[in-house]
């Protein structure tokens, strides 16, 4: 036991999967006191048994194992599945090592026997951070040839990204190219997975029982076991009380940012810095009006569907998506209405411009600029699942208690471009105090402050990217950590979106933040942002990273975070005297560390 | 010669380096729009006030924002007088850099508001590009040096003009500190350069000085720690009567302090005007209290030492015998608005500013009209003590373009205001200064109303009265001079001060704390009613009210 809370690792242990389960929730939560008073207890137990204390006989050298789970996940949907699957498995006696991508040994690959590979795509078609040495190995001329693999893939996505799904076609597309032999069919989730992931998963169990040798004891090889349940889920939510909603930015031309406050007091849920706050939200009311006006629906029409009779208006109310568009959603536009335009986006070749139209496009402007007869099942039926919106959380439990931060953009606000209200922020920016909101907690155990806390950090969030900053800033003065912090932010104007000013002002002052670099994108004559401030600051920047400074990269996915990720490849280029390939290898290695940890959307 | 304990600010001059402290990293500072907080006391030497907008502080405190700081700019500029073409530059920076409109203060300044921290250093580099500088309007040194805008009684007027600007010349700090920060001067190795006048601390407190040309005492020359009332004899400048020891500046509800009159100390020739002036500055310099700062203008120094002592001290360093005051009279303080011919033949138009604000609101495009006529104007412009804005020097044939420009432009206001609001100053107040207790400037138009309305129930319409109301009790409107004065206590509330003259000579008393519109309004009706009913012919309030004995004579504290 590594840690209260932390796995039970059960190679050799002398007792049964069931047993095993219970002992990791017994000790779940225990503090070191508490674990040795119940190893005293245990210990007097044997002894009244009159047994003696022996040492654990040697584990039996361990066969392969006949199958191993890799995944990678960025929000940790792909995690659960394949731990899902891990713990089905085990339950069937069937042995099978689970591994995050960014841990599995790549040497092995080649005498791998049965591989199935849980994978998220993000951004703009990019595997999650630490998934990237897998799939770079993969990809790459090194790969070996896997003939004697057998193999399945379940992709991972958001259909509201054009390349949706990508990097699990391009594994499972890999695989079968390397001569791997598919075991079956690549399934492609969107992010309503539950189905279709349970789906792949009884397939691949079904495989696994008919590739059973000659039953053997039941030996479980969990490398990461199931943890804990936690007492809510994005299923069953908690509901939490909003106890403050407060805008903190200024002005009309502004994005509306709000702080927002929510009480966790009696649910029992705990958050580390870097987790994520799933917020189930509801479509803000003028948006389904829009909606049926748009359709020339009444939104009484009855609906079935997921086994559930409700009205049309109660659906785009809460459990269809209306503020996203996807992919096969512009697809079924563009076959319904016969419009050139929307086929010509989703030809290869325009992902950029299809990108844009997502990105401020929603359903009810399809609906009006391409104008179909629609019934009211056609259009449910076109709709997918309403999801629940995650967010960085942006404090820390041991400085606000019972308590959960979060930093909220609306986006139908400010700026050059305000769009339509997006589903949760609207949700939540328009609460008021005491309102009641269904959230869980989403681990994100890759972005974590460093355990040794006298590791300095750096940390880059321009925008609402320094939500999770926030929390890192608060736990670390919390726990007296001795390493340095630095943050680098950015926003558009000095005067009235620099987030949180006032409190990085504070921990400057009492010495908690190191360094603050700020960079104004739209504040007089020139615009900056993070990656010059970066830049600028690259001879001490490379000192922390050389004197084991963790990087830390929250917010934009699409631009933020290549234009960071290429400054600090710059900065370890030009500071570190060596050429670009190897200044990215190295930031590459930084990320197989987990000294470089990126939280992008 | 130090008084014993000083006060923290003494010690911030001291380290200062000769006013530098550390402006230079204070400006460089991304986090914050504020400076350091010594360089904020620093920086007004520099003609620099930190301020913020007060009417956005709890939005922003609790968008955890910081206050929206931002700078005054005060010009110096002796005697108000200004250029077309530096007219011009600085109606543009207050479009680029400041809140859009310049104001045109007490002191015959420009003050730029709203220049936020990072744009500060190009403002003021820019405006000293015009020849336009702020060196010394803030702070404990001689500030800007206000001279009577009476042109068109005599020619001697521009020597006082001329004598005005030659104190401000004098009495500059020597340090290179402005050009160094501001205009990217050469920097002097050590930054300790000898001040021969000021010494390395400066002056106790901030100095004022004023010339007054009779009969016109628009600079209120009474209310200044010097001041110079021009004696022309024969048509010729002769020399002026000194004063000493005026001050207008108090702290509610702290006796010791009051706004005091100048004394008159004698009269002196202009070529003794410098070496004089600096012996007060001096005597100041080494006498005045530097453990309290509210205790520590020129006028607390003469009244705790006795205008005697002061005058030998003066005389002791100025190896000058100061000779008897001569006669002067004056009769009044105000403006005369519209047109009047100088002795030489020109033109000079006296424009009624409410406040001293130009900016553009509907109708009076204030700011737009004043930057057209600058384009076009040959002669000069002169900024009044009373806030108001003379055009002056036009050739009579070039009048009709300056009517066409003041017409169209909404500029002729001093035609149809009331006499009330004509007449009445106002401080700045909310929401940038950062002293104001209550509004003052934006409060001027619906109190002048409501008084104006008062007057008329009383039949008392039109009758002229000097009415000023300060935010604070500093005084800036110079409200103790004024027949009825509202000093700020606290949003809303007002202490009602009454019985001043018309010419600058008396001071007016605190008549009711703490009142609210209703409030004063309601002490001032039965007033209105017993002056409507018992004054004499053309008795002006303030003297009705001392005849009547409805206001008891008193001696102001301090008076020597």
């Amino acid at each position: 036991v590594a840690s209260a809370g932390a796995a039970v690792q059960a190679q050799a242990y002398p007792l049964d999967v069931a047993r095993v389960e219970l002992l990791a929730r017994l000790v779940d939560g225990l503090d070191a006191p508490t674990l040795q008073w119940l190893s005293g207890y245990a210990a007097g137990l044997a002894a009244a048994q009159g047994g003696t204390i022996r040492a654990a006989p040697a584990a039996e050298p361990e066969s392969a194992p006949l199958a191993t789970i890799v995944h990678g996940s960025q929000t940790g949907n792909g995690r659960r599945v394949a731990e899902a699957l891990a713990a089905k498995l085990a339950g069937q006696g069937i042995q099978a090592r689970l591994l995050r991508a960014g841990e599995y040994p790549l040497r092995e690959l080649a005498r791998e026997r049965q591989l199935f590979v849980v994978m998220s795509t993000h951004g703009d078609g990019d595997p999650p951070d630490d998934a990237r040495a897998f799939t770079d190995y993969l990809f790459g001329r090194r790969a070996p040839r896997l003939s004697s693999l057998g193999f399945a893939v379940l992709a991972l996505g958001d259909s509201s990204y054009p390349k949706y799904c990508e990097i699990g076609r391009r594994i499972d597309e890999r695989l079968a190219e390397l001569g791997a032999n598919r075991l079956f069919a690549r399934v492609d989730c969107d992010v309503d997975f539950e189905a279709g992931a349970a789906q792949w998963a009884a397939r691949a169990l079904e495989i696994l029982e008919q590739a059973r040798p000659a039953p053997a004891p039941a030996r479980v090889a969990m490398l990461r076991p199931v943890a804990v349940p936690a007492p809510w889920s994005r299923e069953r939510p908690f509901t939490a009380e909003l106890v403050e909603n407060q805008r903190i930015t200024i002005g009309d031309g502004v994005r509306d940012v709000r702080h927002i406050e929510l009480s966790l007091a009696g649910s029992g849920l705990r958050y580390e810095p870097g987790d994520a706050l799933g917020v189930v939200a509801e479509n803000p009311p003028q948006t389904v009006e829009s909606v049926l006006r748009a359709a020339r629906l009444t939104g009484g029409e009855l609906i079935e569907r997921d086994g559930e009779r409700r009205e049309l208006a109660g659906w785009l109310h809460n459990g269809l998506e209306i503020t996203r568009v996807t992919k096969p959603l512009i697809r079924k536009f563009a076959d319904r209405s016969g419009s050139e335009e929307l086929a010509a986006l989703l030809r290869p070749g325009n992902e950029t411009s299809l990108r844009d139209f997502m990105t401020r496009t929603q359903l009810v402007d399809l609906l009006q600029r391409y104008p179909v007869d629609w019934d009211a099942p056609a259009l449910a039926g076109t709709l997918r699942q309403l999801v629940p919106r995650l967010y960085s959380i942006a404090s820390s439990a041991k400085e606000v208690g019972d308590e959960v931060h979060l930093t909220v953009a609306r986006l139908d606000s400010g700026g050059d471009d305000p769009g339509r209200p997006g589903a949760a922020s609207h949700f939540l920016a328009t609460r008021g105090n005491a309102a009641q909101v269904p959230v869980y907690v989403e681990p994100n155990p890759r972005f974590r402050l460093p355990v040794d806390a006298s590791r300095d950090v750096i940390m880059i969030g321009p925008g609402t990217g320094v939500a999770p900053f926030r929390g890192f800033l608060q736990e670390r003065a919390a726990t007296g950590a001795s390493g340095r912090n630095w943050l680098v932010f950015g926003a558009r104007h000095f005067a009235s979106d620099f987030l949180y000013q006032i409190e990085w002002q504070r921990a400057l002052k009492r010495g908690l933040l190191t360094r603050l670099d700020l960079a104004f994108s739209r504040d007089g004559g020139q615009r900056a942002y993070v990656q010059q401030r970066i830049a600028e600051a690259g001879r001490e920047l490379y000192d922390w990273i050389e004197s084991g400074a963790s990087i830390y990269v929250c917010g934009d996915a699409t631009r933020m975070a290549p234009d960071v990720h290429a400054a600090l490849v710059s900065v370890i280029e030009c500071h570190g005297a060596v050429p670009a390939d190897t200044a990215r290898e190295r930031l590459d290695r930084l990320g197989a560390q987990g000294r470089y940890l990126r939280d992008v959307y | 010669m130090v008084a014993p304990a000083t006060s923290p600010l003494e010690k911030i001059k001291a380290a200062s380096r000769r006013l530098r402290g550390t402006i230079i990293e204070s400006l460089a500072e991304p986090v914050t729009g504020a400076l350091h907080e010594d360089d904020q006391q620093l920086i007004k030497f520099h003609g620099t006030y930190q301020q913020d907008n007060r009417d956005l502080r709890e939005e922003r405190r609790l968008a955890k924002l910081e206050p929206a700081y931002s700078f005054m700019i005060r010009t110096r500029l002796p005697g108000g007088v200004c250029t077309p073409a530096q007219w011009l530059v600085l109606d543009s920076l207050a479009g680029r850099y400041g809140n859009g409109s310049l104001r045109l203060t007490s002191r015959q300044a420009f003050q730029l508001h709203g220049v936020i921290k990072r744009e500060l250093k190009e403002t003021i580099a820019a405006m000293n590009a015009a020849l336009v500088d702020s060196i010394a309007a803030c702070g404990d040194v001689n500030r800007n040096v206000l001279a009577s805008v009476n042109m068109p009684e005599s020619p001697a007027h521009a020597a006082v003009q001329h004598w005005a600007a030659r104190l401000s010349e004098h009495l500059l700090p020597r340090t290179r500190a402005y050009h160094e920060i501001w205009l990217d001067g050469e920097k002097v190795a050590g930054g300790e350069e000898a001040e021969p006048i000021y010494g390395p601390t400066y002056l106790p407190r901030k100095f004022k000085a004023a010339f007054a040309m009779p009969p016109v005492n628009d600079v209120d020359v009474f209310a200044h720690d010097l001041g110079f009332i021009a004696i022309v004899e024969d048509g010729q400048l002769a020399g002026f009567n000194l004063t000493v020891g005026g001050g207008l500046g108090a702290t509610h509800g702290d006796p010791a302090t009051y706004p005091r009159l100048a004394d008159l100390a004698g009269f002196l020739t202009p070529e003794q005007l410098l070496p004089v002036a600096e012996a007060v500055v001096t005597t100041q310099r080494d006498f005045g209290d530097r453990g309290e700062r509210k205790h520590a203008r020129l006028k607390y120094t003469i009244a705790d030492r006795g205008l005697d002592w002061f005058k030998a001290e003066i005389a002791r360093r100025s190896g000058i015998a100061l000779q008897a005051a001569r006669p002067f009279a004056f009769t009044s303080t105000g403006d005369r608005y519209g047109w009047s011919e100088g002795h030489d033949g020109r033109w000079h138009l006296a424009l009624h500013i409410e406040s001293g604000r130009v900016a553009d609101h509907g109708d009076r495009r204030l700011r737009s009209g004043l930057a057209r006529i600058a384009a076009i104007h040959r002669g000069d412009f002169r900024l009044t003590p009373n806030q108001n804005l003379v055009i002056a020097g036009v050739a009579a044939a070039d009048r009709w373009r300056i009517d066409a420009l003041v017409a169209g432009y909404g500029l002729d206001g001093h035609r149809s205001a009331r006499p009330i609001r004509r007449e009445a100053l106002a401080c700045v107040a909310l929401p940038t200064c950062p002293l104001a207790m209550a509004e003052a400037e934006r409060y001027l138009p619906a109190v002048t109303s409501a008084l104006d309305e008062l007057m008329e129930k009383h039949g008392l319409g039109g009758e002229p009265i000097l009415f000023r109301i300060s935010g604070c009790p500093n005084g800036c409107s110079r409200p103790y001079l004024a027949e009825i004065a509202l000093v700020g206590k606290a949003p809303g509330r007002y202490n009602l001060h009454l019985g001043g003259d018309r010419m600058g000579l008396r001071l007016n008393q605190l008549y009711r704390e703490n009142l609210d519109e209703r409030g004063f309004l309601d002490a001032l009706s039965p007033l209105f009613a017993a002056w409507a009913r018992d004054r004499r012919e053309n008795e002006a309030f303030g003297e009705f009210l001392h005849r009547s004995g409805l206001l008891a004579s008193t001696t102001p504290p301090g008076s020597a």
